[in-house]
């Protein structure tokens, strides 16, 4: 029941629980990943790149692309500086070299399969994984097709089919991950004629590589690019000339885009927990304000009542005491008369009274 | 009063009907484009702009705009601020409009829009802001909906449905407000990814917090303007509590906003002295930074503060569309205009027709079914049949 565990494990995640990720990818931005062991790469060593354009040809033989409008001979496209697309994974482009006289240099561009991909950290189904063998491959069955990949990739690489009404996918290179896994060499690298392009495990490119810049210090700017680049990637390069006049940018940093992003992600288990007592908190004082008022209120009210009452009682007592002293005033007067009546008239009774 | 005729009976024919009419047609063609020659048909997205104002517009700005719902009930309910009472179910309202068409453009925008349950339902991508925003939404959606029914149930006559959904307004407030707060952040959060691709004045740590505060500017404004608009055309349909209240509500409104306002300034500037970027403001960019964050949140806020002060409402209600507007400004700012800023002028985006065309059918439709729902509902009045409930229930006082 792998499926439900990993469920349970995202929506724990995303619940602030803090259960373990699904993904072994990072958790924290504090410990550096140095990728998977024995991972494989491609090394291009630009300086031996002649701008033929069969690593183009063989990218879109072995990935069954459409054919291009333009021939893979037709060296005119140098013209403009190209990027990759939805119809090719792979394009060389050619760079003037500061200085005349030079010659000009031609760099390959592709996926670079990071170590911590920025698409697969942007990706909210998880259509990208980094495999242990290097490709970062893309799983189309799962893709929304929302494009944060496209906007998080920093190598501004994965391309979109926008033509496509129902299943557009995104497109990048493989690393020709079917055929690695065949025993065969990346489609480029199998057709490049003048070892621009190696393959290998990571860690013996890096090697290589670095053993070239002190065998020829002359030729190489002292740098892999990709060595760590973004967190590092898989796909290095070497240069004669800066890597920013190659098309390549230097000032991405060393931190992987994960980072970016993972501090800002940890304060939701924060604002989730902690938002609540806050706000029952402050309803809490509010009611209780309110209530103080009510009660307030209500115990004016009593008192004006019960002095109104209080009032109306005395009044009422005044009334009747007045109405009592009129009715006796009233009958003393005619108790009064009557005697005096009596007196005049003469009779046995009063005697008796 | 010519604006006095135009007021929105539906079924006639007003020029209002008629534009609508015409937007609602264009609309529906739009559509059919969208879904039988992909994106490409109908909006100028590339490869290296896949995210256009389907996003920067009708995503970022439809959520900031309505972010009117949660301000509101919490000042109502959780703050206990119940001088605003009757202004929670217009701001419920457009809030719940609000999310269901950013819902509704997402399914244009994203490739596949059948699959947008994916996230949750297929594999979870819980490293992406983008899932939080998206888990954040489909579960707001839900509580705006819930905290709207009983207005729905009240018009039904459903009393027991009703009082039932009353009885849950607290524990909805208080989980639409924690959503709000992390959707509304996360929004910002997204651009956190790409600092090579967003201009530094724009990019900064702070970016989620820029994004929430503000969107509490926005939700505060927008219920000004909405409650001016309604008052112009809506009035017929308000009880006198209501009438009476609608001043009131502006000003309280107006007056948060105008600190809201003067705090995001305060750390928008910090942003920059972090960042130190003091020295790009002198550049084009640093020039439209400067007409954002002078023009359009210093402004505003003085415009506010003297409006509070002079009880003016044509004040208030100035500064409250010049506060909306800078919103959008901000937005399309973070998400198009400053994002992309290496790339050479004919790499840039530009929205196709058709994409503007189909954000202004979608908030058409929004305004369509307030009026629908305001006209029949009782939104801007109590229901009588339940006016002594409602009192009990909330405990009001007036
Ligand atoms: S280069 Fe871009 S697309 Fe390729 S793995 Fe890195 S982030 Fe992903
Ligand atoms: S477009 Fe597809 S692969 Fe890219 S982030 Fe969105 S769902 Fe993932
Ligand atoms: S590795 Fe394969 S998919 Fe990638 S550029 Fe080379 S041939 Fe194309």
């Amino acid at each position: 029941m792998t499926i439900s565990r990993r469920k349970f494990l995202g929506w724990c995640g995303v619940a602030g629980l803090g259960v373990a990720r699904a993904k072994p990818v990072r958790s924290a931005s504090l410990q550096e990943f140095a990728g998977y062991p024995d991972s494989l790469g491609v090394l291009h060593d630009t300086t031996l790149c002649i701008g033929c354009r069969s690593c183009e040809a063989a990218c879109n033989r072995v990935n069954e692309l459409p054919e291009p409008a333009e021939a893979f001979t037709d060296l005119s496209v140098f013209k403009a500086r190209r990027r990759t697309s939805a119809k090719t994974y792979t394009v060389v482009n050619r760079f003037e070299a500061p200085g005349s006289g030079r010659k000009p240099v031609f760099v390959k561009k592709q996926c670079n399969h990071c170590l911590e991909p920025a698409c697969a950290a942007a990706c909210f189904v998880g259509a990208f994984q980094k495999s242990k063998e290097g490709p970062v491959v893309y799983d189309a069955s799962v893709c929304v097709g929302c494009r944060y990949c496209m906007i998080a990739c920093p190598f501004e690489i994965p391309a979109y089919e926008y033509d496509n009404a129902f299943t557009p996918r995104v497109m990048k290179c493989t690393l020709c991950a079917p055929r690695i896994k065949d025993g065969l060499l990346p489609g480029c690298v199998e057709a490049c004629p003048t070892e621009a392009l190696s393959f290998g495990r990571r860690k013996d490119l890096i090697r290589m590589a670095r053993q070239r810049i002190v065998s020829y210090p002359d030729r190489y700017v002292d740098h892999i690019y990709g060595e760590h680049e973004m967190g590092g990637t898989s796909w290095l390069y070497l240069s004669g000339v800066p890597f920013s006049h190659a098309g390549m940018r230097e000032d991405l940093g060393v931190t992987p885009a994960l980072a970016f992003t993972s501090g800002a992600l940890s304060t939701v288990p924060l604002i989730a927990s902690l938002w609540p007592v806050l706000l029952v908190g402050i309803y809490a004082v509010s009611r209780r304000k309110e209530k103080l008022y009510e009660t307030e209120k209500a115990s004016a009210v009593e008192a004006a009542m019960e002095k109104t009452t209080l009032k109306a009682r005395a009044e009422l007592e005044q009334a009747l005491e007045k109405a009592r002293r009129e009715k006796d005033a009233a009958i003393e007067k005619e108790v009064r008369k009557a005697i005096k009546a009596k007196s005049i008239q003469p009779g046995g009774e009063d005697k008796d009274a | 009063m010519p604006e006095k005729r135009i007021h929105l009976g539906s079924g006639r024919i007003t020029p209002f009907n008629l534009v609508s009419g015409v937007i609602i047609v264009l609309g529906l063609m739009i559509t059919v484009i969208r879904y039988t020659g992909g994106l490409a048909a109908v909006t100028r997205l590339s490869d290296y702009n896949p995210w256009g104002i389907w996003i920067g517009f009708d995503l970022l700005v439809g959520v900031a705009l309505a972010a009117g719902g949660y301000v509101t009930s919490a000042a109502v309910y959780v703050f206990g601020l119940k001088r605003y009472h009757s202004a929670v179910r217009p701001a419920v309202l457009t809030g719940f409009l609000g999310y269901a068409l950013v819902v509704a453009a997402l399914t244009y925008d994203v490739g596949r829009g059948w699959r947008l349950p994916y996230p949750f339902l297929v594999q979870q991508g819980t490293t992406s802001v983008l899932f939080e925003v998206a888990a954040c939404v489909a579960l707001y959606l839900t509580v705006l909906f819930l905290e709207f029914s009983p207005a729905a149930l009240e018009w039904l006559g459903l009393k027991r449905a009703r009082n039932l959904a009353v009885k849950m307004t607290m524990v909805l407030t208080i989980f639409g407000v924690i959503l709000s707060t992390l959707h509304q952040s996360s929004l910002g959060s997204l651009f956190l990814i790409a600092p090579s691709k967003l201009h530094p004045l724009w990019y900064s740590p702070y970016l989620p917090v820029y994004f929430f505060v503000s969107s509490i500017t926005a939700g505060l404004s927008m219920v000004i303007v909405e409650g001016a608009l309604s008052g112009r055309y809506l009035s017929h349909k308000m009880d006198p509590a209501h009438l009476a209240d609608k001043d009131q509500v502006a000003l309280g409104f107006a007056k948060a906003a105008a600190f809201i306002l003067a705090g995001y300034f305060a750390i928008k500037v910090m942003g920059i002295s972090v960042g130190n970027h003091w020295n790009l403001l002198s550049t084009p960019y640093g020039l439209w930074f400067l007409l954002e964050l002078v023009g359009f949140v210093a402004l505003p806020c003085f415009l506010y503060a003297i409006g509070v002060r002079e009880r003016n409402l044509t004040i208030i209600k100035t500064a409250a569309v010049w506060t909306v507007l800078g919103i959008v400004l901000n937005r399309l700012n973070v998400s198009l205009v400053a994002f992309n800023w290496h790339l050479p002028a004919g790499e840039r985006y530009f929205p196709h027709w058709m994409e503007i065309g189909l954000s202004v059918f979608l908030v058409t439709v929004g305004i369509l079914v307030f009026r629908f729902i305001a006209l029949r509902m009782p939104i801007f009045y109590e229901h009588p049949e339940f006016e002594e409930n409602e009192k009990h229930s909330y405990s009001v006082d007036r």
